[in-house]
């Protein structure tokens, strides 16, 4: 019991953690605050992934959102500014039609969350799924992981092509 | 007990910021941040769904093919604020009108 009671308080801190830096990411002045506050973001879904038993995904979560996109948003920011104004202003417009529009989806979400009778099968038992995935990436997903492939092959060209300078 | 609206909500919540950024953000760069934030939603959702709901992984390994095409649109994204800062010398959408009629 008690130790149930120690992890849903590590629970409500780590959710609180996410949704307050995804917050600081849409309402600070910096861009440099959004960028390492979406470092949090990410490290609190990874940790929302262990607590739902995906041990796997939240490893996938941290080496490819922190060590590769957030490193990639990081390296957008520093090339489109000029390297002597350092403030880095993160400029919003349409600031209140936004906010309205947010806070309408987000009632309407809660509004479908708390109304629908979600199909429960009761939760799965914590168990290891690294091995279980890879059964099913060679097996029943076989085409789609094929298809990821070559899908990060033509995106990785297509960056290089888009970016390369034109010969004159 | 945790259950499966607890997810529900942090996600719900990381969408609308998500999609607050998207809307109200002048540089292109943040805006892909918000993006980011609306694909984790998205990742969340399938996850709980996946241990609440149903009794194989198939929700984790969506998860894992939403994280490809995502790290996928991310670099091919940012090829485009590149490009678009070497075109017009900024990355403020407002300033990205030429197609404007």
């Amino acid at each position: 019991m008690e130790a149930n009671l120690l992890s849903q308080i590590v629970f409500y801190a780590f959710a609180a953690v996410t949704v307050v830096s995804a917050a600081i990411v849409v309402f600070a002045r910096s861009l440099i605050y959004c960028a390492f506050s979406l470092l949090f973001t990410f490290f609190g879904v990874a940790v929302l992934y262990v607590y739902l038993g995906a041990d796997f995904l939240a490893a996938t979560q941290v080496v490819i959102y922190v060590g590769g996109i957030l490193i990639l948003l990081l390296f957008g920011v520093m090339l489109t500014h000029k390297l002597h104004d350092l403030d880095l202003k993160a400029e919003t417009f349409q600031f209140v039609p936004g906010l309205l529009i947010a806070l309408a989806v987000f009632a309407t979400l809660l509004l479908v969350v708390f109304r629908t009778a979600w199909h429960s099968a009761g939760p799965r038992a914590m168990q290891p799924t690294t091995a279980q995935i890879g059964d099913l990436f060679m097996k029943d997903f076989i085409l789609p992981f094929e298809v990821a492939s070559v899908f990060l092959l033509v995106a990785l060209i297509g960056a290089a092509m888009i970016v390369r300078r034109k010969p004159r | 007990m945790i259950g499966l609206t607890h997810y529900l909500v942090i996600s719900a919540a990381l969408f609308s910021l998500g999609i607050m950024a998207v809307l109200t953000r002048k540089n292109a760069v943040n805006v892909l941040m918000g993006i980011e934030l609306i694909l984790n939603s998205a990742n969340i959702n399938l996850v709980a769904f996946s241990k609440f709901s149903s009794a194989n992984l198939d929700g984790q390994i969506f998860a894992i093919f939403i994280i490809v095409i995502a790290a996928g649109e991310v670099a091919v994204a940012l090829a485009i604020v590149l490009s678009m800062y070497r075109l017009i010398k900024s990355v403020n959408l407002d300033q990205a009108g030429t197609l404007k009629g």
